[in-house]
């Protein structure tokens, strides 16, 4: 099953472009800790969810590339082609030439219709070269206008054209002191809508893996390539194949098919008593939780920690919240490595402070006009204030 | 890529166009070592086959042929233009796209308004539409004049609302001279008041420079230079007054190194558009994030550093210099004290050697002696172009939309209240077709309403930042 991935603006295409370097990588590892016929199905799994066969042999990515300017993607496609092991498509790519000025508005309401269908004729041609779909890998940003105004656009058709198929967003998260001012409101009428028509939302802030680089790789003059490559490896060690549950022989098919579906408790039910291990500690209430494992001894691995009820909510037992992934097969040189996805309230805090300044910026109505002029309202604001200040209660609840 | 266009009117504008053309000259040089026409270079200028007659002759790719600025030279006396005309540069100005006259407008902004307005609105209109035909995809047209004068004041300003009309989506960035205290036009603050009015209803942006400001840093660096410092040795391409490696040698005027200083905020303002990094920022994304509200587009600009010595290696205790530079008063291009004052926004654009670690290590120092509005506390717009400019390692121009400017418009005003006060040449205005009491008195009350803005902003200051109550949901 493929996975097609779709990179938006500058933010998304420089990820992107490491990304699949990434994957591409891991895959032609030679030293896999693990049988040969393994590092093979694995390889093979690993090439049909990304890569795409060309005649002379140079695999080419899965992937759509859309800029509203040309500078970055221009760069993309020359890094791919020069490394000589992969490259993009030659027809893949959509891009403008004035780009959208850090307005989510002018993302949304002027680019995406204008190229609505040159995009999703692109991306049509991009899955028809896929055996089976398996869905959607959106890479953007919240901060600027094209990955945020045109990623929201491009994610709702999405939506509507293939219903049956998964759309997970690679959100980066901005920096908490700007990188652009107004991405406050870039941000939130990104999320808002995404809520509506994504079915997961994969997020990474820069500030968390700035402090990465910084304490534990030790790197002095930490550039963006630095921070791309950390987060491309950290997507590498989720996509790479895995086998789901005990015994089973072929890798799994679902790639993207991460349970994000949760099912509040039907009234009348009683709730489930609560035998907490650990009091002292007080974690980030989870509504679901996915371990996956690569290396050695991934089978005697001891995961009890993560069973936990302290974990999580009230109304979930463990059992219903927690799953692991596992394959023998090293990932990137590390002998073990271990990636946790997390559905959980650890994005209450960053969340709470964005629409706080969003909300006081929004009183003074600064910057208002800018996206008025593109046909966003201040009734559009207000929606999106309601919609993330609901998502914030509800995840607070989770801890009761 | 998109393309501007730049329009430089009066003796002013012209002489800061000229330098500007030399040193975007010299720096698209340095960077396209194999002389092959690409998207950076055609931002500015357009590729051009002379032996072809006429207007065919424009090439858009391949090797770089005969190089034709994308400007427009307006000056209603001869002499400046026709020295350019005959300088260096001569060869890099179409000569089609040029407007003059013979007698000036006598620094007196209704002649080059009114008069000169309506007599050359037609050829304007024909000489922009053409630039305009010659671009891709034209978004931004960057004009260049002083507000103290007649023609660059008048005349420049009745060009914006051509522009506004003629050319509603693209931006219209203005460099505005102002004057400075020991101006000796007498009838500048007329001519700067009337002028405002118009920078106040029609320009996107305006960067407003003065004089004094440039000749301090001039002074700074001369000082620097001779002062002989421990055996330090300064690169002297990367002087920011320099012409150094100019394109072509150029007698060097008296004024010169004061109009490299602007050259290169223009250039540095446009670097990220231009040139590859690693955070872009286009022309479209400055006023986007640095004008909050439309009226508040007038842009605090300082450009460091002023020299690079000339050792290699950088240590980063440098680097850190110069951003404390770009924040100091001695290092703004207008008389302005950002640091004491009220921050609505910033924008850092550093070029160069110079990853996001350094950025924000930066910002997080000095940000804590910084005052920003309540509703912007992290006001900042950043972005890193990976080349730097000519002669230097790195570079840094920081923006800010800031009450600092304040002061200049009061001063500006309380100048033109004292001549306006005792009707002192007013006649000459007056005598003008079209020119009447109201025009002093309207644009009196929009300075003034301006200045305003900022007084309540400015009182904001001192309270401390609340958090609104928030919106509550039921869940």
């Amino acid at each position: 099953m493929s996975i097609v991935t779709v990179q938006l603006g500058q933010c998304g295409n420089q990820i992107g472009f490491e990304v699949f370097d990434a994957l591409f990588s891991d895959s032609h590892c030679p030293q896999g800790l693990c049988s040969k016929r393994e590092n093979e199905a694995y390889q093979a799994s690993c090439k049909e969810r990304f890569f795409s066969e060309e005649e002379n042999g140079v695999p080419i990515a899965r992937a759509v590339l859309v800029d509203m300017e040309p500078k970055v993607i221009n760069q993309t496609l020359s890094k791919a082609a020069h490394s000589g092991r992969w490259k993009y498509g030659q027809h893949s790519c959509f891009c403008q030439k004035q780009g959208s000025g850090n307005n989510w508005a002018y993302g949304y309401s002027v680019h995406g219709p204008r190229h609505e269908e040159s995009i999703m004729n692109l991306i049509q041609k991009e899955v028809e070269k896929c055996d089976s779909l398996n869905g959607f890998l959106i890479i953007m940003s919240m901060a600027g206008g094209t990955g945020s105004g045109l990623g929201a656009f491009v994610t709702q058709n999405l939506q509507d054209r293939y219903s049956n198929s998964l759309k997970m967003n690679q959100i980066i998260w901005p920096y908490g002191t700007g990188e652009v001012i107004v991405q406050n409101y870039n941000s939130i009428l990104t999320l808002s809508h995404l809520y509506r028509s994504s079915d997961a939302l994969l997020i990474h802030e820069n500030d968390a893996v700035h402090k990465i680089c910084a304490k534990l790789m030790n790197i002095k003059q930490i550039s963006f390539r630095d921070i791309n490559q950390v987060l491309a490896h950290q997507l590498g060690s989720v996509f790479q194949p895995t086998y789901s549950g005990e015994g089973s022989f072929h890798y799994r098919r679902n790639p993207l098919g991460i349970d994000w579906q949760v099912r509040p408790p039907l009234s009348g039910l009683p709730m489930l008593g609560k035998m907490s291990l650990n009091k002292e500690f007080h974690f980030n209430t989870s509504i679901a939780n996915l371990v996956i494992l690569r290396g050695k001894d991934v089978h005697s691995a001891e995961l009890g920690a993560f069973k936990d009820p302290a974990l999580y909510t009230s109304w979930l037992e463990p059992v219903h919240a927690f799953s692991v992934w596992k394959t023998q097969r090293a990932f990137s040189k590390y002998e073990k490595s271990a990636a946790l996805v997390s559905n959980s309230q650890f994005l209450v805090k960053p969340l709470d402070m964005i629409v706080g300044k969003a909300w006081n910026m929004f009183a003074s109505k600064a910057y208002i006009h800018q996206y008025t002029k593109f046909g966003i309202e201040e009734e559009d604001f207000l929606d999106s204030f309601t919609l993330l200040e609901q998502v914030i209660a509800s995840y607070c609840n989770l801890g009761f | 890529m998109t393309q501007s266009v730049v329009i430089q009117v009066g003796q002013c504008g012209n002489q800061i166009g000229c330098c500007f053309w030399d040193l975007a000259l010299r720096e698209h040089a340095a960077v396209n070592q194999k002389a092959i026409y690409d998207e950076a270079i055609s931002s500015f200028f357009r590729n051009v086959d002379t032996r072809v007659v006429g207007d065919g002759g424009s090439i858009s790719k391949g090797k770089i042929r005969s190089l034709k600025a994308r400007a427009v030279l307006i000056d209603m006396e001869e002499g400046v233009v026709n020295e350019i005309l005959q300088g260096p540069l001569r060869d890099v100005f179409d000569s089609k796209q040029l407007i003059t006259d013979i007698s000036g407008s006598g620094n007196n902004w209704a002649v080059g308004h009114k008069v000169f307005g309506s007599l050359y609105q037609e050829q304007i209109l024909e000489k922009l539409r053409k630039s305009a035909e010659h671009c891709d995809c034209l978004q931004c047209f960057f004009v260049i004049h002083s507000m103290g004068g007649g023609t660059g004041s008048g005349l420049g300003t009745f060009l914006l609302k051509v522009l506004e009309d003629e050319f509603p989506e693209v931006y219209r960035f203005v460099t505005s001279v102002y004057p400075s205290g020991e101006d000796d036009v007498i009838t500048s603050p007329y001519n700067s008041m009337l002028a405002m009015k118009e920078l106040n209803e029609h320009a996107d942006c305006v960067l407003p420079i003065d004089n004094q400001s440039l000749f301090d840093i001039i002074s700074k660096i001369d000082l620097m230079v001779n002062s002989g410092k421990l055996g330090t040795a300064i690169k002297p391409k990367s002087l920011v007054t320099s012409s150094a490696g100019a394109f072509k040698k150029r007698q060097e005027k008296p004024f010169d190194a004061m109009n490299n200083i602007v050259a290169n905020l223009l250039l540095n303002l446009t670097s990220s558009a231009r040139f590859e990094g690693s955070l872009n920022m286009d022309l479209n994304e400055i006023s986007m994030n640095l004008v909050p509200f439309p009226q508040l587009h007038y842009l605090v600009s300082s450009l460091t550093p002023l020299y690079t010595l000339a050792d290699v290696n950088i240590p980063s205790r440098r680097l850190d210099q110069m951003f404390s530079d770009a924040f100091s008063k001695d290092h703004q291009l207008i008389q302005a004290d950002p640091k004491h004052s009220l921050y609505l926004a910033c924008a850092l654009m550093v070029r160069g050697n110079v990853q996001i670690s350094d950025l924000r290590r930066n910002i997080e120092r000095l940000k804590p002696s910084l005052r920003f509005v309540s509703w912007n506390q992290e006001g900042w717009k950043t972005s890193l172009c990976s080349v730097p400019p000519v002669g230097h390692s790195h570079s840094l121009l920081a923006l800010a939309n800031n009450t600092c400017v304040k002061p200049t418009f009061i001063e500006l005003r309380e100048r033109f209240t004292r001549l306006y006060k005792k009707r002192a040449h007013l006649h000459h205005y007056l005598q003008i077709e079209g020119m009447e009491e109201s025009c002093f008195t309207e644009a009196m009350s929009s300075l003034s309403a301006l200045i305003q803005e900022y007084n309540q902003l400015d009182a904001t200051k001192s309270m401390p930042a609340e958090d609104l109550p928030r919106l509550r949901v039921a869940v």
